[in-house]
């Protein structure tokens, strides 16, 4: 910044110090917070690798005396991870296939073409966001149960092929933003819409689709309520739901439940890591601005 | 649409009227609108509309998860008014709203002014405070069980560092609440980013010609960076409302689905499923359901009337 311009005026003297200060304050406060932050997760792998002496002893053991596996070992006895994982992993990759295709198809036709309806409509999908999910839960489940998709995957996944109105807004936004003419010069080639959606505004959407990939993925991986509802047979559990029920049965056996929550919590972070940029920017294109 | 030429004039309009377009471009352009459109069409008549309106019919009837629906007409209703446990799970929800939004607006925006001070490292704090926004709710409401344990838990170890005795939390009736605003705020992270965006959109000109004039930390952020941050600051407390009502992932891990203890974190949301998926009274729910709708759409109403008018537009 102009060095010089601050130190000729005179409301600026000492703002070299102040500034230092104010960094110093700064570092203070997030380097504490942060601490705070990171603790349940430190407490989390620590108790999932201490002993069941170390869990229970007074005064509160930080660091485990002797690293064990033995929480994971019986975590895995009662809790078929590689199975409840598989599960999770096909409800996400369906769900992120169906929500990203036809939240993409629809916003196609309410920003890149032209027709009557297009406002009316986007008015009214956006305005479906406020409907909470309480009030369809029920007639859903039971209208679910009369077709007999019950204790199958389909409610979780079926309803994302139909245009999730959240990622439609966000796609819209991305679309409007790519130049008529790259449509233009396509149709006065003979290309119908089907094909510019496919070969020309799909590629160039890969950031915000990829951002819609991430959330959905995040909203399956998470969800209790869905499966919680829908599935039944323990083998076809979710990670989150079997978590849940390997909560109630072992609810004071602090080390196979850190075990579990770990493995839970691990691939997420592990994914936010490769794809950090793309959720914060996702994150700020579904904020205010537009 | 109507006209008052002449009859055939009139006529034609009519027909135009119905028509969906002219020019064969516009009528091309139709036809592929809904074609792209159609499976949302589709989808707001079969998963919002038809429940929507079958949720509505429910709430007047004594349907239960086995029996059909017998019309009851504002039966359900009237029992809401009379029961104890439903106005004790709106008082618990107003309670976890009411402390839990401010707060987690607070420490959000906080965090936010930290991070926007440009320090050094600054995209490793953003992970650091985004992380717990991201992890599953359900395993992190498990560890949190943990670190709330009043004997082996984090948390009561540090009080007692300061001579702090610190109480019960999940297993207390009155500190059962807090605990879970506690670990609500600590997955503030979604909401820092977007006021992190929301202040890094403020012009740096203005704030340096504040500077200039003389306006202290407090005077900028109050003059300067707010009215740029509030259309943000609007969009969390609406947005944190309706979450707040929907709360039911941690109340349900945290206490075994039961609102516990002593149904001081029975919220409406695990009331509800309560009634609909323990109790099969499917229309009692439908109307739990239709009556907290009623009161999120007014509360969010109010918000804007209180709130709305104060929002400044200009930097968006």
């Amino acid at each position: 910044m102009a060095v010089a311009q601050r130190t000729a005026l005179p409301a600026q003297r000492g703002a070299g110090w102040n500034k230092l200060a104010e960094k110093v304050v700064a570092h203070a406060f997030l380097i504490a917070i942060s601490v705070i932050f990171m603790v349940p997760f430190f407490w989390m792998v620590s108790g999932s690798l201490k002993t069941g002496v170390d869990l229970n002893a007074f005064p509160v053991v930080w660091f485990p005396k002797t690293l064990t596996l033995e929480n994971y070992i019986a975590g895995l006895q009662v809790f078929p991870f590689a199975r409840y994982l598989f599960n999770t992993l096909v409800i996400c990759a369906f769900s992120m296939l169906g929500a990203a295709l036809s939240s993409s198809f629809v916003a196609y036709g309410l920003s890149r073409i032209e027709w009557r309806w297009r406002t009316p409509l986007f008015v009214v999908i956006l305005s479906t966001m406020m409907i909470p999910f309480y009030v369809t839960m029920v007639p859903l489940f039971t209208m679910f149960r009369s077709i007999g998709w019950t204790d199958t995957y389909l409610p979780l996944i079926v309803p994302h092929f139909f245009g999730v109105p959240f990622y439609i807004f966000l796609l819209r936004q991305f679309f409007l933003s790519i130049p008529k003419e790259m449509s233009e010069s396509a149709r006065m080639d003979g290309a119908n819409e089907l094909v510019i959606y496919w070969r020309i505004i799909l590629p160039l959407a890969k950031p915000a689709l990829a951002a819609v990939a991430l959330f959905q993925f995040l909203t399956s991986w998470n969800d209790l309520l869905g499966p919680l509802i829908y599935l039944s047979d323990a083998d076809s559990y979710t990670l989150s739901l079997g978590l849940t029920f390997f909560r109630s049965e072992y609810s004071s056996q602090f080390g196979p439940l850190m075990a579990a929550s770990t493995v839970v919590v691990i691939p997420v972070i592990v994914v936010f890591f490769f794809a950090q940029r793309t959720f914060i920017q996702g994150i700020t294109l579904t904020g205010v601005k537009g | 649409m109507t006209t008052t030429t002449a009859q055939s004039s009139s006529a034609e309009r009519r027909s135009a009227a119905r028509r969906p377009a002219r020019t064969p471009q516009q009528r091309r352009n139709f036809f592929w609108g809904l074609v792209f459109t159609s499976p949302a069409i589709i989808g707001l008549l079969w998963f919002t509309l038809y429940p929507v309106l079958v949720s509505l019919y429910y709430s007047f009837t004594s349907a239960t998860m086995m029996k059909p629906a017998q019309w009851l007409g504002l039966g359900n209703y009237e029992s809401l008014v009379s029961d104890s446990s439903w106005w004790d799970s709106l008082g618990n929800t107003l309670y976890y709203i009411v402390v839990s939004v401010p707060l987690g607006i607070a420490v959000a925006l906080f965090l936010a002014i930290l991070l926007n001070l440009n320090v050094r490292g600054q995209s490793i704090y953003r992970v650091i405070f985004y992380l717990p926004a991201i992890v599953p709710l359900v395993a992190s409401a498990v560890v949190w069980l943990y670190v709330f344990n009043p004997q082996y838990g984090v948390f009561n170890t540090v009080l007692g560092w300061f001579g702090i005795t610190g109480p019960g939390w999940l297993a207390s009736p009155e500190w059962a609440m807090p605990a879970l605003i506690i670990f609500s705020t600590w997955g503030a992270g979604n909401l820092m980013i977007i006021l992190l965006a929301g202040l890094q959109d403020v012009p740096q000109d203005l704030h340096d010609q504040a500077k200039v004039d003389g306006a202290g930390v407090f005077r900028r952020f109050r003059h300067v960076s707010l009215p740029f941050l509030s259309p943000h600051l609007l969009f969390a407390l609406v947005t944190g409302l309706i979450a707040g009502f929907q709360f039911f992932t941690p109340v349900f891990v945290l206490t075994n689905g039961t609102g516990g203890p002593a149904g001081k974190t029975l919220v409406s949301g695990l009331y509800l499923y309560q009634n609909a998926f323990q109790f099969f009274k499917v229309g009692y729910a439908s109307a739990i359901a239709w009556v907290l709708f009623i009161i999120v759409g007014l509360g969010t109403a109010l918000v804007f009337r209180l709130v709305g008018r104060r929002v400044y537009y200009g930097g968006a």
